[in-house]
């Protein structure tokens, strides 16, 4: 209908945006239920050992309490992922610090703090381990057994599931070898875990609360309580932030607190405070790196070799998935004639390890981003110049034999993004004043790619299904079970379907997650909402306008007006009007979960991020002073929102890089505390500068692409690339703290380029006689 | 228990609570404003911020006892006669909120920013909001919102 | 909120008076909680000891700032925002508004306390180098009057201070010396805003003819409390900027700082830092 300005592509209001300007959104430990109860958790103390004993101090009227464990479980005593590794309570043996062990209700909230103090457990501890380097040694096996000692996941990933032959190795003019590594990182979302569980015999389990998949935890539900989904009704309220650490981890603290309620005969809140949400709940995956690449004289990447290590805590959790993701990006947007990734996920004695933004890329793309920049030194070459030779573009196959159909051109990002950051410009005036001044600064980028939706069949086996139905007054409201944390999900799936059907936006509705009541539209992570969700909600929206103008009441040039009155006319009729879309895997979409090779994703966001710092050397403090992001994501359904993604992940990668250390004493998070994890503050982070392109994809709502988890992958590489052009160290582990600087540049005093030093960082290069 | 009166949001409100009971439980406990947010607990990412007397705090760290006598304002108290304050509408267009659990005490603080430095310079825009932890949206378009609230301040 | 708070009383005198009268009759010891940005914390994570507290927030006779022409007197009840907008501090005593500006948060500042600051005596707190190294002296009161101290001699020991039981501080004293004084104070948190200090130095100086005639240096987390770093004050007296002078006084505050490892930082970072802050100090004043 000519006349309707185009709403995807503008920056509408958020749908939710006043309620929460207003403070009146509805966060879960804002609500209160009638006779609600409140719920604490009874937790190890020790990372590894066998329960000898627990003992009720007298001190407490125990009789006033419910306790709850694991002997009240009606089903199995499982959290499921994908592996029943991990209990939902401890029964005989503790395998991480935190882990939980009972649990304690009660009407009045002051009192549980004492309560749980005064349950007095006994241990046998056994030897626990907390790196990758010793879970690899396999003196303490900890999980599994035989070859699965302490081993979550293995993948071999091969290009053309082609080993790489001995003669390129021989032959090639270079061979740089180097290891990388980041440390764990705590999502530190500003509103902790928490949820309010309810229990009727007859109607089953009611959990509402901060969370990113329902359906995760109604699934999650169903084995604890041995009851049928439709028993299991998990309602998400307002969520703030999530990064994914309300992934996984809503499957425990629901399940608890649904137990809790079941014993008690009440409603039970169970909210984490600060210190408990960050010593007791997931982070992302520390990792190790180890590349080593064949390279010719001309800088042409010949063959790589990547061994890629993740330590996933105690449990397996979601390490398989982490760790796949992590490989597949681990070759980076370039084109490998060989390459071989060998990756492996390992068991620690920590709280389990769990999804966080970029889930596995963040890791292996700041190792190769690192390596890059060693290889152009090793070979003498820039570090654009090295990139340049060998990008990915169009019609090119990925590490996995994926061909690349759509428009790829990483060389035009570069250019831009050289352009916009002012790159060469700065470099050679940095170069020409840091030798006088105390201040070194320096530039440096990462460029990179980040697949959407879930990996291989992952989407097919998610078979999501989003529906759309008529309220009474003739508004079209969405059902889906993706949730809003503030990525915008409400605001564009609404976007889509008002433009699809021609409406204000204003006039299109979304439900509150609620899985008695909306489809499973599948978990909202792994980038997908806006490509793969957004193209369902498009699908139930033309359905549901064909549904309207088949009944002959709707024209087909159709006003607003005329829109409600045809929709009322046809409730007035029926009853009630619900379109809906189940997911369809495209064309020439396949996966061989086997040989790990295939379509890895539908649609791979492209980008180049640079980064400018400043080093001051009397504190060795590096602080990012300005930071360009300019990135290739299909189509932007909403400027504001997409750019407060970029931003928001940009400083994210900031504090991952330099700022957000997780210290572990023992397996215990010593610093599990704002004071003492240090996350930037506004008065930290640079200005941030975001350039979108657009090459739409055929996949996604209007040609949308993912974005949330992009920006993630790029800053800490780029950091460190700067940080390395700003003093002529290399650092080669994150996060990377003032006092790290400080021991290497005072090892190394006049900060020649340290990479060349072979008893730090293994045979760097070898030029082969001509 | 002590007995303790103040003004919130314009209206007297007297209150029984243990006199260390912290400001933000008698805020969301006693009188059912949730617009404080527990984030921390510690004073460190500016959730739970409010107005005592025009000052900005952080109400997890305020014993009600000395509540006594003063004026406080929430965030519920900024919106007039159904009007959104003009920071709100700012924070709302901008896109400064995304999950919207530090935009209470991020408003809070801004709306304190602008009292004392109505022009504020970015620098003064950093500083006044660098007590209040936001996760979502790297700040800058919180910048943006504080910058266009200034301008609209400027307008009446 | 790890603490039962009906297990918790509070009570909030009028008076300065009857807020001393009661810590002298009080059997059972009573905390006094100024602005609670330390206490408060305590409670919320289930580590506040004392049961009993005494409120001092606002109390008249400590909020004050009273100018004279030999000196400023600042009431231990006075809050960091106070300090900032003190038109005399903010001229004569610009390190201690600086200190005062990177102390927590704004939200912190309009309820923490200069009082609070010294007598919570951590090694890390921010006005305590200042304070020292413009030889600051403070009063404490009881019930049996009034005393005064150089603020050097008040700390004895880890958390352990020169107060009586029965005592509160009363006030900090500067003399408005410092005219002609070139002054210094930098802190190395964590990061810009919101950080506890890693290392902070604040020195105050008075140069004749291009030698050090006068110096005194204040310092953060080198020690188990805040300190006066006396031996490199000596070491600098009479001295002129050279390399060779910069060099010594490297060495001996990096020997002189005596800092620990610990949840935020190392020894070893914190000495060189601190070497590194007084060199730039130096390196300014030639």
């Amino acid at each position: 209908m000519a006349g309707t300005p185009p709403i995807v592509g503008q920056s509408p209001l958020r749908k939710e945006g006043k309620a929460k300007v207003l403070g009146q959104a509805e966060y879960v430990d804002d609500i209160t239920l009638p006779g609600m109860w409140f719920g604490a958790t009874v937790r190890s103390t020790i990372p590894r050992g066998r329960i000898t004993s627990i003992n009720f101090d007298p001190s407490i009227p125990w009789q006033e309490f419910t306790i709850v464990s694991a002997a009240d479980i009606p089903g199995e005593n499982t959290i499921v992922h994908l592996t029943k590794d991990h209990p939902c309570l401890a029964v005989t043996h503790v395998n991480h610090a935190e882990e939980p062990i009972l649990l304690l209700a009660h009407p009045n909230r002051a009192l549980l703090p004492a309560a749980v103090a005064a349950v007095h457990i006994t241990y046998e501890e056994l030897p626990s381990i907390y790196t990758i380097e010793d879970s690899e040694k396999k003196e303490q096996i900890i999980w599994g057994e035989g070859e699965n000692a302490n081993t979550f996941k293995t993948y071999l990933m091969q290009k053309n599931q082609v080993p790489i032959p001995e003669e390129v190795w021989e032959k090639a003019d270079y061979i740089v070898e180097g290891e990388y590594r980041t440390g764990a990182q705590e999502q530190l979302y500003i509103e902790n875990n928490g949820v309010i569980a309810e229990y009727d015999p007859e109607t089953g389990v009611t959990v509402r609360g901060s969370m990113q998949c329902p359906f995760y935890l109604v699934h999650a539900l169903e084995l604890v309580f041995n009851l049928p989904a439709e028993k299991c009704r998990v309602i998400q309220t307002e969520t703030g932030g999530a990064f994914g650490g309300k992934e996984d981890f809503p499957s425990v603290i629901g399940s608890h607190a649904a137990l809790l309620a079941m014993k008690s005969g009440h409603p039970v809140k169970l909210c984490y405070d600060r210190a408990e949400d960050m010593a007791a709940t997931t982070k992302r995956h520390p990792s190790r790196t180890r590349h080593r690449t064949a390279v010719s004289k001309d800088g042409k990447l010949l063959a790589g070799e990547i061994d890629f290590a993740i330590d996933g805590g105690a449990y397996a959790t979601l390490s398989p998935v982490v760790l796949s993701r992590g490989t597949i990006h681990a070759p980076g947007p370039y084109l490998w004639p060989y390459i071989t990734v060998r990756a492996k996920a390992m068991a620690t004695n920590i709280p389990p390890h769990g999804a966080f933004r970029g889930f596995g890329a963040p890791q292996s793309i700041f190792a190769l981003e690192r390596h890059m920049d060693k290889i152009a030194k090793a070979v003498g070459l820039t570090p654009e110049e090295l990139r340049r030779r060998n990008f990915l573009s169009t019609g090119d196959r990925t590490a996995t034999g994926q061909l690349l159909s759509d428009p790829v051109d990483m060389q035009h990002l570069l250019t831009r993004a050289v352009e916009e950051s002012g790159y060469h410009a700065k470099r050679k005036q940095f170069d020409r004043e840091n030798p006088i001044s105390t201040i070194k600064r320096g530039i440096g980028f990462a460029t990179f790619f980040h697949g959407s939706g879930f990996t291989g069949s992952g989407e097919r086996r998610l078979n999501s299904l989003v529906e759309i139905e008529l309220t009474v007054e003739g508004l079209p409201r969405i059902l889906v079970s993706s949730t809003e944390f503030g990525q915008g999900t409400n605001t564009i799936l609404c976007q889509v379907a008002a433009q699809t059907l021609r409406l204000p936006y204003d006039q299109i509705l979304i439900a509150q997650p609620d899985t008695g009541h909306v489809p499973n539209s599948g978990p909202t992570v792994a980038s997908r909402t806006a490509m793969i969700v957004g193209k369902l909600v498009e699908r139930a929206a033309q359905s549901l306008c064909a549904t309207l103008v088949t009944s002959g009441d709707l024209p087909h040039d159709y006003t607003p007006e005329d829109f409600r009155r045809a929709a009322q006319l046809y409730l007035a009729r029926h009853g009630a009007l619900k379109s809906e879309a189940r997911y369809e895997s495209p064309e020439g979409i396949f996966w061989d979960d086997e040989t790990y090779s295939g379509e890895a994703y539908p649609a791979y966001a492209w980008a180049v991020y640079v980064a400018e710092v400043a080093v001051d050397t009397s504190t060795y403090s590096a602080t990012v002073t300005n930071f360009h992001t300019v990135q290739e994501v299909g189509k932007v359904l909403h400027p504001i929102l997409a750019a407060g993604q970029i931003e928001g992940g940009v400083a994210q990668g900031i504090g991952y890089a330099l700022y957000e250390k997780c210290l572990w004493n023992n397996g215990h998070l010593a610093n599990n505390q704002m004071t003492n994890y240090i996350m930037p503050t506004s008065a930290d982070i640079p200005p941030i500068h975001v350039t979108f392109e657009e090459v739409p994809s055929p996949h996604g709502a209007y040609g949308a692409k993912g974005i949330g988890e992009l920006p993630m992958d790029g800053p800490a590489p780029a950091i460190l690339n700067a940080i390395e052009h700003a003093t002529g160290v290399s650092f080669n582990e994150i996060p990377l703290l003032p006092e790290d600087i400080f021991e290497r540049m005072t090892r190394v005093p006049n900060t020649g380029t340290e990479s060349l030093d072979p008893a730090i960082a293994g045979p760097i290069f070898s030029e082969a006689s001509a | 228990m002590t007995t303790i009166q103040f003004t919130i949001n314009g209206e007297k409100e007297t209150v029984e609570a243990p006199p260390m009971k912290r400001l933000l439980d008698v805020l969301r406990e006693d009188l059912h404003l949730t617009g404080a947010k527990e984030g921390c607990g510690e004073g460190e990412c500016g959730a739970c911020a409010v107005l005592i007397n025009g000052d900005l705090v952080n109400s997890c760290l305020v014993p009600i006892l000395q509540a006594e006598g003063t004026e406080i304002t929430t965030i519920e108290g900024l919106v007039t006669e159904g009007k959104l304050h003009p920071i709100q509408q700012c924070f709302l267009e901008e896109g400064g909120a995304q999950c919207g659990i530090c935009t209470p005490g991020m408003i809070l603080a801004t709306h304190h920013l602008l009292e004392k430095h109505p022009q504020p310079t970015p620098l003064q825009i950093q500083e006044g909001l660098s007590g209040n932890l936001c996760r979502c949206t790297g700040y800058m378009r919180i910048f943006n919102a504080v910058q266009q609230a200034a301008l609209a301040g400027v307008a009446e | 909120m790890r603490s039962n708070i009906t297990q918790y009383d509070l009570i909030a005198p009028n008076s300065l008076d009857a807020v001393l009268q009661i810590l002298a009759d009080s059997p059972d010891h009573y905390t006094p909680i100024a602005g609670g940005t330390e206490l408060m914390v305590a409670l919320g994570a289930g580590r506040l000891q004392s049961k009993k507290l005494i409120s001092l927030w606002n109390l008249e006779e400590l909020r004050f700032i009273e100018v004279t022409p030999d000196a400023i007197v600042i009431g231990a009840g006075t809050t960091f925002t106070d300090i900032r907008k003190h038109p005399v501090i903010a001229s004569e005593f610009s390190i201690l508004a600086q200190a005062a500006s990177w102390t927590g948060s704004i939200a912190n500042q309009n309820r923490g306390t200069l009082g609070g600051n010294i007598v919570n005596a951590s090694p890390a707190a921010d006005t305590p180098p200042a304070l020292l190294a413009y030889d600051a002296e403070i009063t404490l009161v009881s019930t049996r009057g009034a005393r005064t101290l150089p603020y050097r001699d008040f700390h004895l020991a880890y958390k352990e201070t020169a107060l009586e039981p029965e005592e509160l501080l009363h006030s900090i004293t500067i003399l408005r010396n410092y005219e002609g004084y070139k002054t210094y104070i930098r802190k190395v948190g964590t990061r810009n805003a919101q950080a506890i200090s890693k290392v902070a130095i604040a020195v105050v100086t008075r140069m004749n003819k291009g030698r050090i005639e006068d110096i005194r240096i204040g310092a953060a987390s080198v020690r188990e409390y805040p300190a006066r770093l006396t031996v490199t004050e000596q070491s600098l007296i009479g001295k002129a900027i050279t390399p060779e002078s910069i060099a010594a006084a490297r060495s001996i505050i990096f020997a002189e700082v005596r800092p620990i490892d610990d949840i935020r930082s190392t020894a070893k970072y914190r000495a060189t830092v601190a070497a590194n802050l007084l060199e730039e100090f130096l390196l300014s004043l030639s």
